[in-house]
């Protein structure tokens, strides 16, 4: 009754390819961003950034990333936790480095040389595909981390192994180091996020983004109509790599302050963030956010009831996690590959017709 | 010069200087090679005869010597007390293969069917799904902490000239070998291997001349739980039955690339190149970059290997038709 877009008409052929074309749409993206932007940071404390939205802003970048390659592109990536991993040093490494250097600066270029190496452990894609380029990609996430780990450079040599992030100011606020207010952490992440998604959204609805789903689809065919594989493919990997490098460097600066690279960004964090795009919707920009949310805070609620009301042991609950995700997998690659935004897509299409569906 | 001195003469004169050291190193590879094999080998087995990279194959190894402990120390799944009567080995080890079949059942019917026709790269992905489940539910069931598993391989060592060999080993291989050698007969020579064949080669075709997919799956998925539990009972023998196995099955895609996904003799092949390979190269290379290469260099060197020759040593030429 509400949601339909009958009476809408569009003038210009701008706002026919609006991102939101719909009125409603429109509405609901800008009452999200209200509450996003002016009663969270007031309503939240402490507990509610660190643990539920940082990491949920952070690891929707992520899943941005691996779903430009595997959603998008059509190329299986086991290796976000090595190019996680790269970020983060990078971040490290530069702001060490050029103390002066503005941290947006800093954040995109770990993301730009994220995306170099990124595009080193592309090269194998233009001969191999599926899982056996999911076997080149583990090649770049176990070399990787084992890289950070043993090469004192990449920790200024701190005797400990683990790098931390020193404190840096965005126009004289305080976002990154101990001291920081979570919420400004928030909101700093929260810009940087949207900024980086209204981009991604906007790269695959574009040419490139449509070169990527012929490739994905079949690509000798796509190559036959004239796209040319090698290009299109290692572009994937440098656009996917820089979301996922910047994600890894919020991941140190903003979220965790201090971390042991080839712990935090192990290969589990990999199969999370594929897990992410599964669930969410595989080539789809909703489910990256979507599925970073479910992925999150279901290990929180989980842990909540089973340990907290239930009276279960934390292990126990750790198992049952497993358990569940990986149940949730199957399930959701059986009954609805397309993920939960392929769910949000149907009850859209539900509610035009609501409530007089004949 | 100098640089080929670091990096490569002086690695050769040391391997010349004291070869009988150099060949103990080959042969703690080959062992663990050894190990490696048996894990491709389950993979093999499925990737053959479904078109299924299954994933899950550690964790099949990890769940199975999980349950035979669990059976041989007499616990009760999910409560952890030991309730129930310790099972002899034998017992233990034939109804864990039962609780593999039954396994590889519930896999055909609750993810294999529904997935039926899909991508391959969607199977794999519901494998890596499988895997969790699996992992979780063996962990819940018969608790997570390490656990040691004695099946009665005699263990202990000798001296052949001044090598050390393990009794355990030569054990472990000779176990493997004649594994590998009843599933050629079994593939070769039975009527069901070769309806696995068949099967292999084209399923419509295969199903098309009357042969029953869904039974020669549930055959095919036993076959590696059956491998897996040999495997499981290998390396849980060997450095007890942890969280770690799983990690093995990671181990055993490098293998696959080098030998191969389609081959049996590639698996076996593929894993005892990497087994001696990265031993070597830790061993002798290692302290040049801090050690611990052992971590990756079997994935590198699958990456290198798939640049010049991506279908492996011994697989079928990778064909594409639009």
């Amino acid at each position: 009754m509400f949601y339909r877009e009958s009476g809408q008409f569009k003038a210009s052929y701008a706002a026919d390819q609006a991102v939101f074309p719909i009125r409603q749409d429109q509405y609901g993206i800008a009452a999200i961003l209200l509450v996003a932007f002016f009663v969270i940071p007031y309503m939240g404390d402490e507990y509610f950034f660190q643990a539920i939205m940082v990491p949920v802003l952070i690891f929707s970048l992520a899943a941005i990333g691996l779903n430009i390659l595997t959603g998008y592109c059509g190329q299986l990536s086991l290796g976000t936790g090595g190019f996680m991993a790269v970020g983060a040093v990078a971040c490290y490494k530069l702001t060490t480095a050029f103390p002066e250097l503005n941290f947006i600066i800093v954040l995109l270029l770990s993301g730009v040389i994220t995306a170099m190496v990124g595009l080193l452990f592309g090269i194998p894609s233009l001969r191999i595909k599926g899982f056996y380029l999911a076997v080149a990609t583990l090649a770049a996430q176990f070399f990787l981390s084992w890289l950070f780990n043993k090469v004192a450079w990449f920790q200024n040599y701190a005797p400990s192994g683990t790098i931390t992030m020193p404190p840096r100011e965005v126009f004289g606020v305080l976002v990154t180091g101990a001291a920081s207010n979570a919420m400004h952490r928030y909101l700093f992440c929260l810009i940087f996020v949207i900024v980086l998604a209204m981009a991604a959204k906007n790269l695959v609805r574009g040419p490139i983004g449509r070169s990527w789903m012929a490739i994905r689809d079949m690509d000798i065919a796509a190559e036959l109509i004239g796209f040319r594989p090698f290009q299109t493919k290692l572009l994937a990997f440098s656009v996917s790599s820089f979301y996922v490098g910047v994600a890894g460097a919020m991941a140190l600066s903003l979220w965790l302050g201090s971390v042991e690279t080839a712990e935090a960004f192990d290969i589990n964090v990999s199969f999370q963030v594929l897990f992410m795009i599964i669930i969410g919707g595989l080539g789809s920009m909703m489910g990256s956010f979507l599925g970073a949310a479910f992925i999150i805070l279901t290990p929180i609620v989980l842990t909540n009831v089973m340990v907290g009301s239930l009276g279960f042991q934390a292990v126990t609950a750790k198992h049952f996690e497993f358990m569940f995700f990986g149940g949730m997998i199957i399930m959701f690659l059986i009954v609805e590959p397309q993920g939960l935004a392929r769910l949000w897509q149907i009850l859209k299409e539900k509610l035009r017709l609501w409530p007089f569906p004949y | 010069m100098e640089f080929l001195n670091l990096v490569l003469l002086d690695q050769i004169r040391d391997i010349l200087e004291f070869p009988s050291f150099f060949f103990e190193v080959v042969f703690g590879g080959l062992m663990s090679g050894v190990m490696y094999s048996l894990v491709a080998l389950g993979f093999v087995l499925i990737f053959k005869a479904s078109g299924v990279f299954n994933f899950s194959q550690g964790v099949f190894a990890l769940f199975a010597a999980l349950t035979l402990v669990g059976l041989m120390t007499g616990t009760m799944p999910f409560s952890l007390e030991k309730s129930l009567p310790a099972l002899p080995v034998w017992l233990a080890i034939a109804v864990t293969f039962g609780v593999m079949i039954v396994l590889a059942i519930l896999v055909e019917r609750i993810v294999l069917r529904p997935l039926v026709n899909q991508d391959q790269i969607i199977m794999f992905m519901s494998t890596i799904g499988l895997a969790f489940v699996l992992e979780g539910l063996g962990d819940t069931m018969w608790g997570s902490g390490v656990k040691a598993l004695d099946v009665g391989i005699p263990s202990g060592n000798f001296m052949v000239g001044e090598i050390q060999i393990q009794v355990f080993d030569l054990w472990a291989a000779g176990i493997a070998a004649f594994l590998v050698v009843v599933l050629a007969v079994f593939f070769q020579k039975t009527r069901t291997g070769r309806a696995l064949r068949a099967v292999a080669d084209d399923h419509q075709a295969a199903l098309s001349v009357g042969i029953p997919l869904r039974n020669i799956w549930v055959v095919v998925w036993s076959a590696a739980g059956l491998v897996a539990l040999v495997a499981g009972i290998m390396w849980g023998s060997k450095s007890g039955v942890q969280f770690s196995l799983s990690l093995i099955a990671l181990k055993a895609l490098p293998v696959l690339i080098l030998g191969g996904f389609t081959s049996v003799p590639g698996a076996i092949v593929g894993g005892l190149i990497i087994g001696v390979g990265e031993k070597v190269a830790e061993v002798y290379w290692g302290p040049l970059v801090n050690g611990a290469i052992e971590n990756w260099f079997a994935y590198v060197v699958a990456l290198v290997f798939l640049l010049f020759r991506p279908q492996g040593l011994f697989g079928d030429k990778i064909i594409e038709r639009v």
